[in-house]
């Protein structure tokens, strides 16, 4: 098994559908010449040529629409946003042509493309250029949203966003681009809709996506020596949604505390936690719990950034409260 | 232009007459199927404006691709889609065009590559962009038409998908149908030009502009823009200037204009001006109106049909939310 990192297991993924399909192309902004801005695209434009590695200006409304465009007519692009922050002035053409034209068309028009790119929260960015924009694409009917955490989901569900007939919001987090993990050989795909679950425990199930897990995953373990049992799930696909596998976890542990770099108010996890209420209500001995990103845009200073983020320290005590 | 000389191009004529008369007669029953609550939402009527779709659209090949606006019924009937299918999807019949998930302004017909009406002003731009891309990509030899109104030519879609085609040399030919009222708001209010189309030298691609009164005339005006998108010679930004005799949807009583500015348009009607040329070029009256009594046959039928035919089934709501994976 191999050890790749995070941008490579990307790489490959598409590496490995472009030699299949010549329908697929890759565009964005210096994804080509400058292999791209965080490096996913490296090598690309050396094996496949301008026609197929196509660099554009600044303007994500523009290729946002040419990328759906080209789609109607039944090629399969892969967009990439250099930053999800940037897909908000392309965010006309994601919710009311790429999620609606099926529909509006009755069926005359899927629309197969992977809208992907750096997402989430951290890095010292500030404001504009570190937020998490899961929950704002999961609410629109349509799109498919994912969000891997390790190298390999990242590979499996790359693969299979390219190959779905709809259009994929595919959010990868930029502070995991260089993050390694095992990578099976060999070709495998993951479906959407099926979490993974992390961690086993007994006690309580921690649901989370993305960086978030890199919080965690650590804490888990910590808690693992005080002698509480804990379940990493991670979603990997917003939506769809693991229904079944959500419920059949927290029947198990009976709590569930829900992690998320999103902002709390009509974030995700409020969703998870209705569905837990409502579908397994009685097996809960405590109440859902979240733990979000604070409410305000993202600080610039280091403490305030860190204060405003999930952190280890914040779930550990969430945990112990809510085993007590 | 001048009139019709020779039989071939006074039948020419009769024909491009025929489709506006059809998409005049239609979108006059829908106001009436509208008045009566028989349509519902935005209904963004083209009286008026037919000289333009028709003749456009007339200088394509079955390849080609068109891509509209929320103003849509005239684009569609010009390009041969079923008047029965269009009046039932006003009327949100499962015979509808697209069974009744669209209305007025989401007509879509895959096979005559009518790739939609969209209700967003000027987003489609970079859409139809996309479509002449992938031509591009595939060398299949088609071009994209996309009709937009004065109004989407201030909006970042316009500029975008225009830079887009430009340093790509798509093959693109953007129409805007200039009928002088962004919704309410007079041209001389919100563009920062008299001509639309001078905006091409910003992009540094092919410009024209006419007058949109004359079915011909716009028809061989496109047809060199589509010539020079087939030839890779990329884009063209036209403006065919145009009226609406009606107000901006169902819903406008047009206010914010004078009638004697109407009544000046209406002297350029572009079905009368046709018709005045068959007259000329030796048609018989009685011919041109047994033409519109069958028209307006095809109209009736089209509303009767859609009347009688039944709602979508309530099991249709979540299908085409998503496509198969096959």
């Amino acid at each position: 098994m191999a050890v790749l990192t995070y941008r490579e297991a990307l790489n490959r993924a598409m590496t490995e559908e472009m030699e299949k399909d010549p329908n697929i192309f890759l565009m964005g902004e210096e994804v080509g010449h400058y292999e791209g801005a965080y490096k996913v695209s490296q090598g690309m434009l050396a094996k496949f040529g301008e026609r197929r590695i196509i660099d554009t200006p600044i303007s994500e409304n523009g290729f946002a629409g040419v990328g759906i465009g080209a789609a109607m007519v039944g090629l399969r692009p892969i967009i990439e946003f250099m930053t999800w922050n940037f897909s908000l002035v392309a965010i006309d053409q994601i919710i009311n042509s790429a999620a609606k034209m099926n529909y509006m068309s009755a069926g005359q028009f899927p629309i197969p493309i992977v809208f992907r790119g750096a997402g989430g929260a951290g890095g010292r960015l500030a404001a504009q250029h570190s937020q998490s924009f899961e929950s704002w694409y999961a609410h629109i009917p349509g799109l498919k949203v994912l969000a891997p955490y390790t190298p390999s989901d990242a590979y499996g569900l790359l693969k299979t966003s390219i190959r779905d007939n709809n259009p994929t919001i595919f959010i990868e987090s930029e502070v995991l681009y260089g993050s390694k993990g095992e990578v099976p050989d060999g070709e495998f795909l993951i479906p959407m809709g099926k979490s993974d679950i992390k961690r086993e425990g007994t006690q309580l199930t921690i649901i989370s996506w993305s960086r978030a897990l890199m919080y965690v995953l650590p804490a888990a373990e910590k808690l693992a020596k005080e002698g509480i049992s804990v379940e990493v799930l991670d979603l990997r696909s917003i939506r769809p949604l693991d229904e079944e596998g959500i419920l059949a976890s927290v029947r198990k542990t009976n709590r569930a505390l829900i992690v998320e770099e999103g902002w709390n108010v009509a974030g995700f996890g409020a969703q998870v936690a209705y569905l837990i209420q409502k579908e397994a209500f009685d097996y809960l001995d405590s109440p859902v719990e979240r733990i979000t990103q604070e409410d305000v845009p993202m600080p610039y200073a280091a403490n305030l950034e860190k204060s405003s983020l999930p952190s280890e320290d914040k779930i550990i005590k969430k945990v112990r409260e809510m085993i007590k | 232009m001048s009139q019709p000389k020779t039989k071939k191009e006074t039948e020419d004529l009769l024909e491009l007459y025929r489709q506006m008369l059809l998409i005049r007669r239609f979108e006059e029953a829908s106001a009436k199927a509208y008045s009566m609550g028989k349509i519902g939402g935005f209904c963004h009527l083209y009286i008026g404006q037919e000289a333009v779709g028709v003749g456009a659209i007339s200088a394509l090949e079955q390849k080609d691709y068109i891509v509209s606006t929320y103003r849509d019924h005239g684009h569609a009937l010009a390009r041969g889609l079923e008047p029965k299918a269009l009046m039932a999807e006003l009327f949100g019949k499962r015979t509808g065009i697209v069974s009744g998930n669209g209305g007025s302004m989401h007509f879509f017909d895959k096979k005559k590559n009518f790739m939609g009406g969209h209700g967003i002003v000027g987003g489609h731009i970079s859409l139809a962009a996309g479509i002449a891309y992938a031509s591009k990509y595939r060398e299949d030899g088609a071009v994209t038409l996309c009709f937009f109104g004065e109004g989407a030519a201030n909006i970042g879609s316009f500029h975008e998908g225009m830079n887009l085609a430009a340093i790509w040399k798509l093959p693109l030919v953007m129409i805007c149908e200039n009928n002088h009222y962004a919704m309410g708001t007079p041209e001389y209010r919100a563009l920062s030009v008299k001509d639309v189309s001078v905006r091409a030298a910003a992009y540094d691609i092919a410009r024209d502009h006419i007058e949109g009164d004359e079915v011909r005339k716009v028809r061989e005006h496109v047809k060199v823009a589509v010539e020079r998108a087939r030839r890779g010679e990329g884009p063209t930004l036209m403006e065919i200037s145009t009226y609406r005799f009606r107000g901006h949807s169902m819903s406008d009583p047009a206010k914010y204009r004078t009638k004697e500015e109407l009544e000046k348009y209406k002297q350029g009607d572009p079905l009368i001006k046709a018709e005045k040329d068959l007259l000329a070029a030796g048609w018989a009256q009685e011919e041109l109106t047994k033409m519109d009594e069958i028209i307006l046959k095809t109209v009736e039928e089209s509303v009767d049909f859609a009347e009688k035919s039944e709602e979508p089934p309530l099991g249709w709501l979540y299908k085409h939310v998503y496509a198969e994976n096959v």
